[in-house]
C-alpha cells in the first residue's frame, strides 16, 4: 500500500498524553514485576539470619562490600530432592500438555466444524468451566477419585486400575487418589479449556474454501487435514500449549489436593521453603532456577503474542 | 460438497459428534457430581445418605466463609477496576506507540504474568513488600502490612496483563481512520479518546473487567503468599478445608458459585447472540436499499 | 484568518519533502491551487499522493517545505486546528453515533450553540438528500448513503478546503458513475476548494478541473484533463492516462511549422514545429481513437502504415483492433461502432491501412 500507511515512530509535538500513557504502566511494571524479580535474585544469594535475611551489601571500613552467598544454590545441586522435583515438574507439565492437546484439538476442531448456528452454544458450554473457579474444579475430582467415589469405583470395577498400576502411575491397587494418575487427570481437566479456546479461535477463523480447494486438487479429507488444517492451526497449537505448559510447571494447588508424596512438584517446594521452613532465600533460589527453566517457553510464548498482534493488522 | 471436503465420510461426522459429547461429559460430570453431593446428607463420597439441604443451611451461618466471601468480593471489584484502567493504558501503548525505548522489554513484561507460575509471582511480590516494609520500619511499624492491600496489589499485577491482552485485541481491530476523522473534525486527543475510542472499546472493557474479577475471586496461590492475619479470602478458606479432605460445606459453596456463573454466562451469551443477529439483519436490510 | 491572499494561490505547497528514514515518499513538490478549484492528485499505489494529502490534513509533518492555506502557514498546526476537513476512503463514520450526531460532531467540538448546530445539520442533510435517515446508525445505511453522510460531515463546518481520499473507491461501477456527477455538483454548489486523491484516471478526469500526475513522490505533469490527455509531457504520462501507441523515431525534417519523424514502420508528418534538431531521437505518441482503418492504401505517403489485424476486442460501443506492423510493433486502434452492421467489417487476419491526421500526434522527448 501507499507509503503513507507506514506510521513513523514520532508524532508531532502536540501528542503529549503519550508520555503518561506509556509511562504509568511502564513504571508500574518496573516496580511490581521487575523489581520483585531482582529482589528474588538478591535473596537467592543471601542467607537466613536469626530472624530475618542477612543483607548481602554491607559497609565495611567505609566501602560497600558485597557478600554473595551461594549456599542456597549449593544445596540445590547437592540435595537430590530438588533435581527430582524440577524434572518431575517438567515431566508432568509435558504430559498434561500432550493430553490436553490430544483431547482438546479434536474437540476444538469438531466444534469449529459444527453447524454455524450451534457454535455459539458450544462455545458457551466451554466458557462455563473456564469461568468457574479453578480450585473448585480440582476439588471436584477429589469426590470422584476418593475411596468410594464413582469414578474410582468404575476404574477398580473394570480392572482398569491394573493397567494404571502397570504403567506406574498408581502405587497400590485400589487407591487412585494422591497418585500420579490423579494429578495428571486433575491438571489435564483444569487446563483443558485453556487449550480448547485458543485452538477454537484459530480453527473457526480458517477459510474453509482452502479445504475445498484441496479436495478439488485430489486430497482426501484425511490428507487435507494433515496438510492444510494442522499447519494453519500451528499458531493456535503453540498458544494453547504454552498456556498449559508454563503455568503447569509451577503448579501448586493441584498437586497439593490431588497429588501425593510421590508427586513432588517444584511449586510445592517453593511454597514449603517459604512457609514451612521459613527460608525465603532458599525459596528464591529454587524460584530463580524455575524461571530459567521456563525462559525458553516464555520466549516462545512472547514471540507468538507479538506475531499474533502483527497478524491482526 | 462442502461437507464432503471437511468430513469426508459419515464416520467422521459421527466420530466428531461422539468426541464432542465425550469431551463435554468429561468437562461437566465432575462439576455435576460435586453439585449433587452438596445435597448428600452423608459426608462420604461413597454413600448417598439421602437428600438434604443442611449444608446450605450451615453455610448461612458459616462466618469464616461469609467473611472470606466479603473480603474476596471487595478485593475482586477493586482490583478488577484497577486492572482495567492499567490494562487499557498498557493496551494503548502496545497498539499505538510503535517505537519507544524498551518496547520489546515492555511487551515481555506485560505478557509474562499471563503464563508465569503463580508461586513465582506470589513469592516475588511477597519479598518486595517485605523489603519495602523493612525500609519503612521507622515509620509506624512499616508499610505495607500484609493483608488486604498487598493481596489487592498482587491481583492488580496479574489482572493488568489479562486486561491488556483483551483490550489490545479490540483496539487493534479498530479502524484508525475513525480517530483521525475525529481529529480532523476538531477533537483534541483526549476528546478523541472519550468520544470515539472509548465507546468503541466498551464491550471489551466489560469483558476485561469480568475476566479479572473472576480471576481475582478465584485466586489461591498469590493470595496465600500475600495475605496476612485477618485477611483470609474465600478461596483460601476453601483451600484449607479441601486440603483436609472432602467437606460438604465446600460442595455447597461450589454449587452456589457454579450456578451463579452458569446463569451469568448463559445470559451474556444469549444477549450477545441476539445483538449480533439484530445487527446483521440491519446491515443486510440497508444493503438492499439502493441509496 | 483570511488574508487578502491571491485567489489563484489559495493553497501553496512549497518544495515539500517527506522523508521516511531514507525513503522519500514526497520528493520536492511544488503546487499552487486556486480557490474553488477541484484538484486531483493522480497516481498508482506508492506514488506519494496519499502522503501528500495527509500532510495537508495534518496527520503527517513535512520533513521540509511549507504548506500555506489562504495565507496561513499550516506548519505545527495539529489536524484539529486546521481550517480544512477530510473525507476518508473508508468514510470513517462513527458507528456508535447516528447520522445526525455524526454530522454534528465537528460543530459540537467548536462549541456551537444547540440551535445553530441543528440548523446546520438540517441544511447538510438536505444538501445530500438524507433528511429521512437522520436517526439511523451507519450500519443501517447502504454504501452510497454512508458516503453521502461522510460528505455532509466533512462539509458541515464550511471548511476552507475539502480533502477527498479515494472518494469513490468503495463503490461499484454503476454507483460510481452516478456518484461522480452528484459529488461534483454538491462541491460546486457549496463552492469549496477541493483536493482529491485517486488512482482511477476516469475519476480524476471526470471530476477534477486540474490534475497532477504523480509518480515516485514527484509531479510529472500538472494540467487540465484535456491537456494531460492530449498533450502529455512524458512517455510515462502518455502511457499512464488512457491508452497510447508509442513509436520511437528520429527527426528527419525540422521546420518551423512542421517536422517529419522517421519511425521503423512509417514516416510521421507532424503539423506543428517542435523544439529540437534534425537527428534527435523522439517518441511519437498516438492515441488509438485518432487512428482510422481502411482496406485501401491512402494517398498520403505520410501518417499511414500497413498491418495485419491480430486481435479484436468488442466493447459494444467501440471495437479495439490490435494491428501488427512489419517491425513487429502492435498498433492499438479504437473505432466507434457508428453503424449496427457494417458491410466492410474488418476481421482477424485482414491486411489494413491505418492512417491519421497531422494534428493527431504528440511528440515526446522524455
Amino acid at each position: 500500500m501507499d507509503a503513507s500507511n507506514k506510521k513513523p515512530g514520532w508524532r508531532p509535538s502536540w501528542w503529549r498524553g503519550r508520555t503518561a500513557v506509556i509511562g504509568v504502566p511502564y513504571f508500574w511494571l518496573l516496580l511490581f514485576f521487575l523489581a520483585p524479580f531482582l529482589i528474588v535474585a538478591n535473596y537467592s544469594v543471601s542467607e537466613m539470619g536469626a530472624i530475618r535475611v542477612e543483607n548481602i551489601t554491607s559497609v565495611v571500613d567505609g566501602a560497600v562490600k558485597l557478600t554473595v552467598k551461594y549456599s542456597n544454590y549449593v544445596n540445590l545441586t547437592a540435595d537430590n530432592l530438588y533435581w527430582h522435583a524440577y524434572l518431575a515438574s517438567l515431566k508432568y507439565a509435558f504430559f498434561t500438555t500432550v493430553f490436553c492437546l490430544l483431547i482438546g484439538y479434536p474437540f476444538a476442531y469438531f466444534m469449529a466444524r459444527a453447524k454455524q448456528a450451534l457454535q455459539p452454544t458450544l462455545l458457551m458450554l466451554v466458557m462455563l468451566p473456564f469461568w468457574t473457579s479453578f480450585l473448585l474444579r480440582v476439588y471436584a475430582w477429589k469426590g470422584l477419585l476418593d475411596e468410594g467415589g464413582w469414578v474410582a469405583d468404575l476404574i477398580t470395577g473394570s480392572h482398569f486400575d491394573r493397567v494404571l498400576l502397570w504403567l506406574g502411575v498408581i502405587e497400590t491397587q485400589g487407591q487412585l487418589m494422591h497418585t500420579t494418575f490423579s494429578l495428571i487427570v486433575g491438571m489435564t481437566y483444569t487446563y483443558l479449556p485453556f487449550m480448547i479456546l485458543p485452538l477454537y479461535a484459530n480453527l473457526s477463523k480458517m477459510d474453509l474454501r482452502l479445504l475445498e480447494a484441496a479436495s478439488d486438487l485430489g486430497a482426501t479429507p484425511w490428507v487435507a487435514f494433515w496438510r492444510v488444517t494442522v499447519p494453519l492451526s500451528k499458531a493456535g497449537i503453540i498458544a494453547g500449549s504454552m498456556l498449559v505448559f508454563i503455568p503447569c510447571v509451577g503448579e501448586y494447588v493441584t498437586p497439593e489436593l490431588l497429588g501425593g508424596p510421590t508427586t513432588l512438584m517444584i511449586g510445592r517446594v517453593i511454597w514449603d521453603e517459604n512457609f514451612s521452613n521459613n527460608d525465603p532465600p532458599m525459596a528464591s533460589a529454587v524460584a530463580v532456577i524455575l524461571v530459567l527453566l521456563i525462559v525458553v517457553p516464555l520466549a516462545i510464548f512472547n514471540k507468538y503474542q507479538v506475531e499474533a498482534q502483527e497478524a491482526r493488522k | 460438497m462442502k461437507n464432503r471436503a471437511i468430513f469426508g465420510t459419515r464416520f467422521a461426522k459421527g466420530f466428531g459428534r461422539a468426541w464432542l459429547v465425550g469431551g463435554f461429559l468429561f468437562l461437566y460430570l465432575p462439576m455435576v457430581t460435586l453439585m449433587i453431593f452438596s445435597f448428600n446428607h452423608s459426608r462420604l463420597a461413597s454413600h448417598w445418605g439421602g437428600f438434604s439441604l443442611e449444608w446450605y443451611a450451615k453455610l448461612a451461618s458459616d462466618t469464616e466463609i461469609i467473611n472470606g466471601l466479603w473480603l474476596s468480593l471487595k478485593i475482586a471489584v477493586t482490583s478488577a477496576t484497577g486492572s482495567v484502567i492499567l490494562g487499557t493504558m498498557a493496551a494503548f501503548t502496545l497498539v499505538k506507540y510503535k517505537r519507544f525505548r524498551g518496547r520489546t522489554f515492555f511487551t515481555g513484561m506485560v505478557n509474562a504474568p499471563l503464563v508465569m507460575p503463580e508461586v513465582i509471582q506470589g513469592l516475588s511480590l511477597l519479598l518486595l513488600f517485605v523489603a519495602i516494609q523493612h525500609a519503612t520500619e521507622r515509620f509506624d511499624g512499616g508499610f505495607p502490612e500484609r493483608g488486604f492491600f498487598t493481596i489487592w496489589l498482587g491481583h492488580l499485577m496479574i489482572g493488568m496483563s489479562y486486561a491488556a491482552v483483551v483490550i489490545q485485541a479490540r483496539l487493534q481491530d479498530l479502524n484508525p481512520q475513525l480517530e483521525e476523522a475525529a481529529m480532523d473534525l476538531g477533537a483534541r486527543p483526549w476528546q478523541v479518546f472519550r468520544l470515539v475510542t472509548f465507546p468503541m472499546i466498551t464491550q471489551s472493557l466489560i469483558s476485561a473487567w469480568l475476566l479479572t474479577f473472576s480471576l481475582s475471586l478465584d485466586d489461591v496461590v498469590a493470595s496465600a503468599f500475600l495475605s496476612g492475619p485477618g485477611a483470609t479470602t474465600m478461596p483460601l478458606v476453601i483451600f484449607s478445608r479441601a486440603r483436609l479432605g472432602l467437606d460438604p460445606s465446600v460442595n455447597a459453596v461450589a454449587t452456589v458459585m457454579i450456578v451463579i456463573v452458569a446463569i451469568c454466562v448463559a445470559l451474556a451469551s444469549v444477549w450477545v447472540a441476539r445483538a449480533e443477529r439484530r445487527r446483521a439483519a440491519e446491515i443486510s436490510a440497508a444493503a438492499r436499499d439502493d441509496s | 484568518m483570511s488574508t487578502s491572499a491571491d485567489n489563484t494561490k489559495f493553497l501553496q505547497i512549497q518544495d515539500v519533502v517527506k522523508d521516511f528514514g531514507g525513503y522519500k515518499a514526497v520528493n520536492h513538490v511544488n503546487l499552487d491551487i486556486a480557490k474553488g478549484e477541484i484538484f486531483a492528485l493522480l497516481g498508482s499505489s506508492g506514488c506519494g499522493k496519499t502522503t501528500l494529502l495527509r500532510m495537508l490534513a495534518g496527520f503527517e509533518t513535512p520533513t521540509s517545505g511549507r504548506i500555506i492555506l489562504n495565507g496561513q502557514d499550516l506548519a505545527g498546526l495539529p489536524p484539529y486546528e486546521r481550517p480544512l476537513n477530510m473525507m476518508f476512503q473508508s468514510y470513517a463514520l462513527f458507528p456508535h453515533l447516528t447520522v445526525w450526531d455524526n454530522i454534528a460532531f465537528g460543530l459540537r467540538r467548536d462549541n456551537w450553540p444547540r440551535d445553530k448546530v441543528a440548523e446546520r445539520v438540517e441544511a447538510m442533510l438536505k444538501l445530500v438528500q438524507l433528511s429521512k435517515y437522520a436517526k439511523r446508525k451507519p450500519h443501517q445505511l447502504s454504501g452510497g448513503q454512508q458516503q453521502r453522510v461522510a460528505l455532509a460531515r466533512s462539509l458541515a463546518k464550511q471548511p476552507e478546503m475539502l480533502l477527498l481520499d479515494e472518494p469513490l473507491g468503495a463503490l461499484d461501477k454503476k454507483l460510481r458513475e452516478e456518484t461522480q456527477i452528484e459529488l461534483v455538483n454538491i462541491i460546486e454548489q457549496v463552492g469549496v476548494t477541493c483536493v482529491m486523491v485517486t488512482h482511477d484516471q476516469e475519476e480524476a478526469m471526470t471530476m477534477a478541473s486540474r490534475i497532477a500526475v504523480m509518480s515516485e513522490g514527484r509531479f510529472l505533469q500538472v494540467g487540465s484533463p484535456a491537456e494531460i490527455y492530449e498533450t502529455p509531457a512524458t512517455r510515462f504520462v502518455a502511457d499512464f492516462i488512457g491508452n497510447v501507441n508509442l513509436m520511437d523515431g528520429t527527426v528527419s525534417v525540422d521546420e518551423a511549422d512542421h517536422v517529419v519523424i522517421d519511425c521503423a514502420d512509417c514516416k510521421h508528418y507532424v503539423g506543428h514545429g517542435i523544439t529540437g534538431t534534425v537527428g534527435m531521437s523522439v517518441t511519437v505518441a498516438l492515441r488509438p481513437e485518432k487512428i482510422t482503418l481502411q482496406r485501401e492504401k491512402p494517398a498520403d505517403p505520410y501518417n499511414c502504415v500497413a498491418g495485419k489485424i491480430e486481435e479484436m476486442s468488442y466493447f459494444g460501443s467501440s471495437t479495439v483492433y490490435r494491428v501488427k506492423l512489419a517491425s513487429g510493433q502492435v498498433l492499438a486502434v479504437s473505432t466507434a461502432n457508428t453503424e449496427r452492421h457494417s458491410e466492410s467489417a474488418l476481421t482477424w487476419g485482414d491486411i489494413v491501412w491505418a492512417h491519421w491526421s497531422p494534428q493527431a500526434h504528440v511528440v515526446l522527448t522524455q
